[in-house]
């Protein structure tokens, strides 16, 4: 294992861990709210909001697929060591990290079954910018409607069509980061 | 109806300052150390830690400090305060063949390779109270004699040599864990002997004792018994092998039970196995005959209603956190219910009393 | 790394006193372990319980990089025997293993043969009762 990936996690593990973790709570409650965190280092390509879900959300009972350019040593030893999480192919994978182009096809990740709809993937998805525009948003945890520079739309439209089921995501971009729970329906403008 | 009661903080209160100090007992007596329960009263500690379910001498003795003794309550502090702990991975599966064994005992075979070694054993003293213990004094050191050195064989594996014992199939690399899902029947081999190893000793005692009087009979062999220290290893992800981790104290043991053969299968013996925390013999041996006991639909045996065989009656009742739980929540203010419960018995000796005023 | 991790906390503190600068890259954190055993002895892996565990990582001011996983929760332990799984990487390694992991070793023989001396005296000498008129 290189060097570089025993740095760059939590310093104050207890108060960030915590922190970061409500920043993850508050972006699926609130789809389209933009948060900002703080205290992950990780390795390039790695987003410091990727880096800060991943330290608060993976752990060894959370098998983690790296996709694309995410799939690579540095990444991987640092998921290793700051996460114990073991690295999978897309079809077992809780969590799923990597750019929208990399994560394609969305089919391949888990949806839950009719008795544990929790059984489904959550996507962390890197994304160049990160904006309050673009696709418009409603469904639980939005007042009127929100908007979000998503990647695209008919992806999340046919997600939101197995609901129950379906995929959760994140979306990171440098410390900010958003979230779009399989619930929100999503319109192009 | 919901009605809200708010009150009693302040009994409350004053009941943890009474328990503190009926806790502490008469203060002209020394006070008990942590060190001293789990050195000298280390077969309680071994019972914490088994259906607490996490090992750590200390912390069971500090429960059963905490606890004034009642060891359920310790369990359910041990259980309590593990859930806090975050998992750090799986162990190796610890290989008993290499225990540093302190006891090791077979009742079918009389030589065998490493001999018959007693231990620290209860079994050949008389039961007569000792008043010597009531009074303090120094304990002469036991004997001591030339060890062989190096770990002794597993008897099984004499019989295994001549096909005389079934074999152990190998599993899941990754065996499913009732601490992270909730227990679901069918219920596989692995999952069983979690759920007795963790399981009250009472009630598997008491289960085991129905096979032997006839509620789904096996007749039993212990096959072998040994307690003594196995090391632990783990592989670390971030080294990418396996190290020690430590050792821990455990009693195994496997029971031999006979075995007529069925249409694929030809007459041998088959396998109930017990494995716990510490040194806790009567526990091991009832859990290897309740596990034996619990096969009998993979070795195609009649179910007789036996309730040890009943995997659903075993495995959902075994667990005295969850027993006591629900038992005692029942001491619990239902006034609300009650209530409900009080007025339809009314209503209805009323509506009585008038149906029977009306026939008159 | 095992001797270390059954090493007695306090023991490894007195052989060890002062510790040589360092960067903890992981501080010492309490855990469990899911300790796991074979039906039979042999067979399929199942959960058996629990135990407590306290691991670090630490790098040493020269780079080398101590990992640490010991029973039990004594922090300190686990900081210590990072610090010494380091420093066996380091040019110190001979000192620190004439000076730690020899006496650890030692008494930790001395322990268990003393235990195995014991079990030893409780083996029991079967003899042969001979009955009959045959002889």
């Amino acid at each position: 294992m290189r060097a570089e990936a025993l740095t760059g996690g939590f310093a104050d593990a207890p108060v960030q861990a915590a922190q970061g973790f409500r920043a993850a709570l508050e972006a699926l409650a609130r789809p389209g709210q933009i948060e900002t965190v703080a205290g992950a280092a990780p390795p390039a390509p790695l987003s410091v909001a990727a880096g800060v879900l991943l330290l608060v959300l993976a752990d060894a009972t959370t098998p983690v697929h790296l996709a694309g350019e995410w799939d690579c040593p540095a990444v991987r030893d640092w998921v290793v060591f700051h996460c114990g999480a073991p690295l999978v192919g897309a079809a077992d994978a809780v969590f799923a990290l990597g750019d929208w182009a990399a994560l394609q096809p969305v089919g391949r990740f888990a949806i839950g079954t009719a008795d544990y709809p929790d059984r489904a993937a959550t996507l962390i998805v890197e994304l160049p910018v990160l904006e309050p525009a673009g696709v418009r948003l409603r469904g639980p945890g939005i007042a009127d409607e929100a908007a979000l520079s998503l990647p695209e739309v008919a992806a999340f439209q046919a997600n939101r069509a197995l609901f129950p089921l379906g995929l959760d995501c994140f979306f990171t971009c440098g410390d900010r980061l958003a979230g779009l729970p399989r619930s929100t329906r999503v319109e192009a403008v | 109806m919901y009605v809200a009661v708010k009150g009693g903080e302040r009994a409350i209160g004053n009941a943890h300052a009474f328990l503190a100090e009926e806790r502490r007992g008469d203060p002209g007596v020394a006070e008990l150390s942590v060190a001293q329960i789990r050195e000298q009263l280390r077969l309680a500690v071994n019972r914490v830690m088994a259906e607490g379910s996490l090992y750590d001498p200390d912390l069971a003795a500090l429960a059963i400090k905490q606890a004034r003794g009642d060891l359920i309550e310790a369990v359910f502090l041990i259980r309590a305060y593990r859930t806090t702990l975050p998992r750090f991975g799986g162990s190796v599966p610890v290989e008993t063949g290499q225990m540093a064994v302190v006891r090791r005992v077979s009742a079918t075979f009389k030589d065998l390779p490493g001999g018959q070694v007693l231990g620290p054993t209860f079994d050949y003293t008389h039961r007569l109270l000792d008043f010597k213990l009531a009074a303090e004094g120094e304990v002469p050191v036991a004997p001591m004699a030339l060890a062989s050195g190096g770990p002794v064989p597993h008897v099984m594996a004499m019989l295994d040599r001549d096909g005389l014992i079934e074999q152990e199939p190998q599993g899941a690399a990754v065996p499913p864990d009732l601490t992270r899902e909730p227990l679901e029947m069918p219920a596989g081999r692995p999952l069983r002997l979690q759920a007795l190893a963790r399981g009250d000793e009472g009630f598997v005692l008491s289960m085991a004792y129905s096979t032997q009087r006839g509620y789904g009979r096996t007749h039993a062999f212990v096959g072998e018994l040994r307690i003594g220290a196995v090391a632990v290893e783990m592989e670390i992800p971030e080294l990418g092998f396996a190290v020690e981790i430590g050792e821990i104290e455990l009693t195994e043991c496997e029971t031999v039970n006979q075995f007529k053969g069925s249409k694929t299968e030809p007459a041998q013996f088959t396998r109930g196995y017990g494995l716990v925390l510490g040194q806790s013999e009567r526990k091991a041996i009832a859990m290897s005959l309740v596990d034996r006991a619990l096969r009998w639909e993979e070795l195609g045996e009649d179910f007789t209603g036996a309730p040890a065989q009943d995997a659903e009656f075993v495995l959902y009742h075994c667990d005295n956190i969850q027993a006591t739980g629900f038992l005692e929540h029942i001491k619990l203010p239902h006034y609300v219910d009650f209530q409900a419960e009080l007025e339809l018995v009314r209503r209805l000796r009323a509506e009585a009393l008038g149906q029977a005023e009306a026939a008159e | 790394m095992g001797l270390l991790a059954r090493a007695p906390g306090a023991r490894l503190a007195a052989l060890l006193p002062d510790l040589p600068a360092h960067e903890v890259l992981r501080p010492p954190e309490i855990g469990a372990v899911m300790v796991r055993g074979r039906v039979g002895g042999t067979g399929a892996a199942f959960n058996l319980s629990e135990m407590t565990v306290t691991r670090c990582v630490l790098r040493l001011g020269c780079g080398a990089v101590g990992h640490a996983h010991v029973q039990g929760r004594d922090k300190g332990h686990a900081l210590r025997a990072a610090v010494v799984d380091a420093l066996m990487q380091t040019g110190a390694a001979a000192e620190v293993r004439a000076g730690v992991l020899a006496p650890l070793a030692a008494e930790e023989a001395a322990r268990r043969g003393l235990r195995a001396a014991k079990a030893a005296a409780t083996k029991v000498e079967f003899f042969t009762m001979v009955r009959g008129e045959d002889q």
